[in-house]
């Protein structure tokens, strides 16, 4: 057993820091530094830096034009981006439906979207929810008919993140409406410009407008943006959520946030003295910093897992699981430390330290990280079934 | 011991529901909110208020008032925190107007008080300061004597309906040091005087709140309340006796976040059945109501020891109530919007509201910390 990096490792995570520091654009930098909001725009923005660096996809092979990073490698240029504050890239193309098309795509499917994933020229957004299809997935309505050389789709996905902004929506669609339940689902790939697609743009609680309803009226898919087999969407639907799941451990995240509790205790004073002199605020400061550092070890040996070519195993599961309760703990730290700066909300520069001002939303818009990505429920539901071997 | 209501209060929670059944949904708070030109609340309906008699409660009869108990006010609240009614009764009544009953003279409580429980002006109380944390006793806003009164300085931040209020009861220094128990007192500063500086602040609720400039505002000495210097024992029972009504204010949202997820779990559908028959979500729901439960007890407690002569019992009782609220409301509302699925991150759904509302009166007259300290202080 060894927890240390090799001198190789170090250096190549001294090389992505030096990078970073110097390739952000001071516009963003600004940002990073007093961890404010990415729009799409800079988000898009840093994309394609990241991608003329070859960077912006460190997890795919080098067939696709990933940079053929090794496991270990991949995990210090994942935790020092999200660690340098700079902009979360859209996981919808690189990190979902990317590696869905390396896997179960034809060549000619994967020769026109990966450059285009990788390049930022598209972007995408995830078709899964519907309105009646939340945690039971499979449950999804929307209908894809066989019109010959095309499909025509009506139905409506709800939660869509960011489809006002996507190029593209992966979906699943019902392509045999008389099989059973999982059996009858297809895997579609369908432009947004199609004639008949709709978005309806949703305020969420932390003040963005993060998700969408999108609606679907007689919409036309070209046959050949069927991924894997007809009516087989199912198992590439899983293969999908395992992946997101693993996602969203965000380690980097709550490390980055920790940071900013920090901040937020050294520059609040109370009685003339800061906060983070008082051995209460420090020991809540140290059992988020403990947490993290389970989570961390967690992570670490999924990956090591990985490295060994093992099945994800116990250790990926609970990632989601406590990855999302830590993020949202680590703002609730946050905004407990700010006091009644707490009662902030969209206020002009200058009314809390610039740090604080995206505390609030951001507390508010994680709450749903215990939903999405497969709510907690049920992420407890699966570990209790598939590890623990209890009865359902 | 009796827990048991009076027919008037019963009465008072009677009017206090059917009114806000009628004319103050859910979808009114909404509106102000969304109003971009307005206070963000309404001055015909808090005259209403006024007329039904509520903005009277906790004052003596010889000031226009009902000579109610802080059990009545609370009982308003919880209702007036069901329906979201973004009124100003806790900043105008239970801050501002109790800081002038308590500490003014008759001709001070004469000039403010019958316009105030008419409902025809309102008041805000302002004591926070950047670096005072939640600590009454840290004031540096200065008020220095002139020939005919007194010049006052400093910044106030948050101070609740500060960006509508007629008149700001203000909390200065007239002599010591930043932190000094002694030498604090009150003032009530018109918001036109020169030198008051308001700017409008959104708040996480949907509220609006102002930060507050104080540059050399000249005020008479009849705009002292009480005895220069004295004031901190008023400011801190007129706190406490905030407290204890957010706590009420608090216990609404809670039995409205349960109300609305019980509901949902019977009404919501997956995997074939109601969500509500998944063992997880029933345990879940059935620690939201005991927290609910546990809340609306320390909420009685807290509003009966609010107008205790004897500050120890009345603090220690209010910061009970206080942590409990922290606890166990932040539960339910976190728990509302998780049991709700995607559609509680939705701004759409009313769960949200409540969260954030509770997220509010968290921060506010004390946190978790704070209270836990008075509580575990030997007195
Ligand atoms: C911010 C955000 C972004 C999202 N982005 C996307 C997106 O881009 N694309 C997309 O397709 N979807 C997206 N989603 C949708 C997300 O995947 C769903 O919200 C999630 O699957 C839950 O479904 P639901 O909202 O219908 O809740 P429901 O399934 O109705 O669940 C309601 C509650 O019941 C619980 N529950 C359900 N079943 C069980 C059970 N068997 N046992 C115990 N408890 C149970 C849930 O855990 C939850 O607490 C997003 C959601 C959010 C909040």
């Amino acid at each position: 057993m060894d927890l240390s990096f090799s001198p190789e490792e170090l250096a190549f995570r001294d090389e992505v820091r030096e990078w970073i520091r110097t390739a952000m654009p001071p516009r963003l930098r600004a940002i990073a530094e007093v961890d404010g909001h990415f729009g799409v725009d800079e988000t898009m923005e840093w994309h394609r830096i990241l991608h003329r660096k070859g960077w912006v996809a460190p997890h795919w092979p080098r067939k696709f034009g990933g940079p053929g990073l090794d496991v270990t490698r991949r995990f210090i240029l994942t935790e020092e981006l999200e660690l340098s504050g700079a902009p979360q890239l859209l996981p919808f193309g690189l990190s979902m439906v990317g590696p869905l098309i390396m896997q179960f795509g034809d060549e000619a499917q994967q020769a026109r979207y990966l450059p285009k994933i990788l390049s930022g020229e598209e972007k995408w957004c995830q078709g899964y929810s519907e309105p009646n299809a939340g945690s039971d997935l499979a449950a999804v309505r929307l209908t894809a008919e066989d019109a010959g050389d095309h499909f025509v789709l009506n139905g409506q996905k709800t939660w869509t993140t960011y489809a006002q902004y996507a190029d593209w929506i992966f979906l699943l669609a019902r392509t045999d409406t008389g099989a059973k339940k999982q059996a009858g689902i297809s895997f579609l790939l369908c432009d947004m410009k199609s004639e008949g697609v709709r978005v309806r743009p949703t305020l969420t609680i932390g003040g963005t407008h993060a998700f969408c309803d999108t609606f679907f009226e007689d919409v036309r898919v070209p046959k050949e943006n069927l991924v894997g087999p007809l009516h087989g969407g199912w198992t590439l639907a899983k293969a999908l959520l395992g992946h997101e799941r693993t996602l969203v451990a965000a380690v980097g995240s709550s490390a980055r946030t920790l940071l900013r509790a920090k901040r937020i205790a050294q520059s609040t004073t109370r009685g003339g003295r800061p906060l983070a002199d008082d051995p209460v605020v420090r020991a809540k400061i140290a059992r988020m910093e403990c947490r993290l550092e389970a989570l961390k070890m967690a992570n670490y040996r999924a990956l090591a897992g990985a490295k060994q070519g093992h099945a994800p195993g116990a250790e990926s599961s609970i990632l989601k699981l406590c990855g999302s309760e830590i993020i949202q703990g680590m703002y609730e730290l946050c905004l407990d430390l700010m006091g009644a700066d707490a009662l902030t909300w969209m206020n002009e520069p200058g009314v809390v330290p610039a740090w604080e001002d995206w505390v609030g939303p951001n507390y508010n818009y994680l709450r749903a990280a215990t939903i999405y990505a497969g709510s907690n429920e049920i992420q407890k539901n699966i570990i209790a079934k598939l590890i623990l071997g209890l009865p359902s | 011991m009796n827990f048991d209501l009076t027919d008037d209060q019963r009465l008072l929670v009677d009017t206090v529901t059917s009114f806000v059944k009628k004319e103050s949904p859910v979808e009114r708070f909404r509106k102000l909110r969304d109003d971009e030109e307005g206070v963000g609340w309404s001055r015909d309906v808090m005259r209403k208020f006024g007329e039904l008699g509520w903005l009277a409660v906790p004052f003596s009869e010889d000031d226009g008032g009902l000579g109610g108990s802080m059990v009545d006010v609370a009982l308003i609240l919880e209702q007036l925190g069901a329906a979201l009614a973004p009124e100003p009764f806790l900043a105008s009544i239970v801050l501002g107007g109790l800081a002038i009953a308590h500490a003014g003279d008759a001709a001070q409580r004469a000039r403010w008080l019958p316009d105030v429980i008419a409902g025809d002006k309102t008041l805000a109380f302002a004591h926070l300061e950047e670096g005072s944390r939640y600590d009454a006793h840290h004031v540096s806003t200065r008020a220095e004597r002139t020939g005919t009164g007194f010049r006052l300085t400093g910044r106030k931040r948050w101070v609740l309906n500060g960006h509508a209020a007629d008149a700001i009861v203000v909390v200065a220094r007239t002599s010591g040091d930043v932190g000094a128990r002694e030498g604090i007192s009150l003032f009530v500063v018109d918001r036109g005087a020169p030198g008051v500086q308001i700017t409008t602040v959104r708040t996480m609720d949907g509220h609006r709140a102002a930060m507050i400039a104080l540059d050399g505002v000249e005020v008479g000495a009849e705009s002292l309340l009480g005895t220069e210097g004295a004031a901190l024992p008023i400011v801190e029972r007129v706190l406490d006796g905030a407290t204890a009504a957010a706590c009420a204010e608090g216990l609404g949202l809670m039995t409205q976040s349960l109300q609305r997820t019980r509901d949902y779990l019977v009404d919501r559908e997956q995997f074939g059945v109601k969500i509500g028959t998944f063992q997880a979500l029933q345990h879940r729901a059935v620690d939201m109501f005991v927290e609910t439960e546990l809340t609306r007890g320390t909420t009685i407690l807290a509003a009966l020891r609010a107008d205790d002569p004897d500050p120890l019992q009345r603090m220690r009782g209010v910061s009970v109530a206080k942590v409990q609220l922290a606890r166990g409301g932040r539960y339910v509302v976190q728990q509302a919007i998780q049991l709700h699925g995607g559609i509680g991150i939705t701004d759409e759904a009313d769960v949200g509201l409540y969260f954030k509302r509770m997220h509010v009166l968290e921060s506010l007259f004390g946190d978790e910390d704070w209270h836990l300290s008075r509580v575990s202080s030997p007195g």
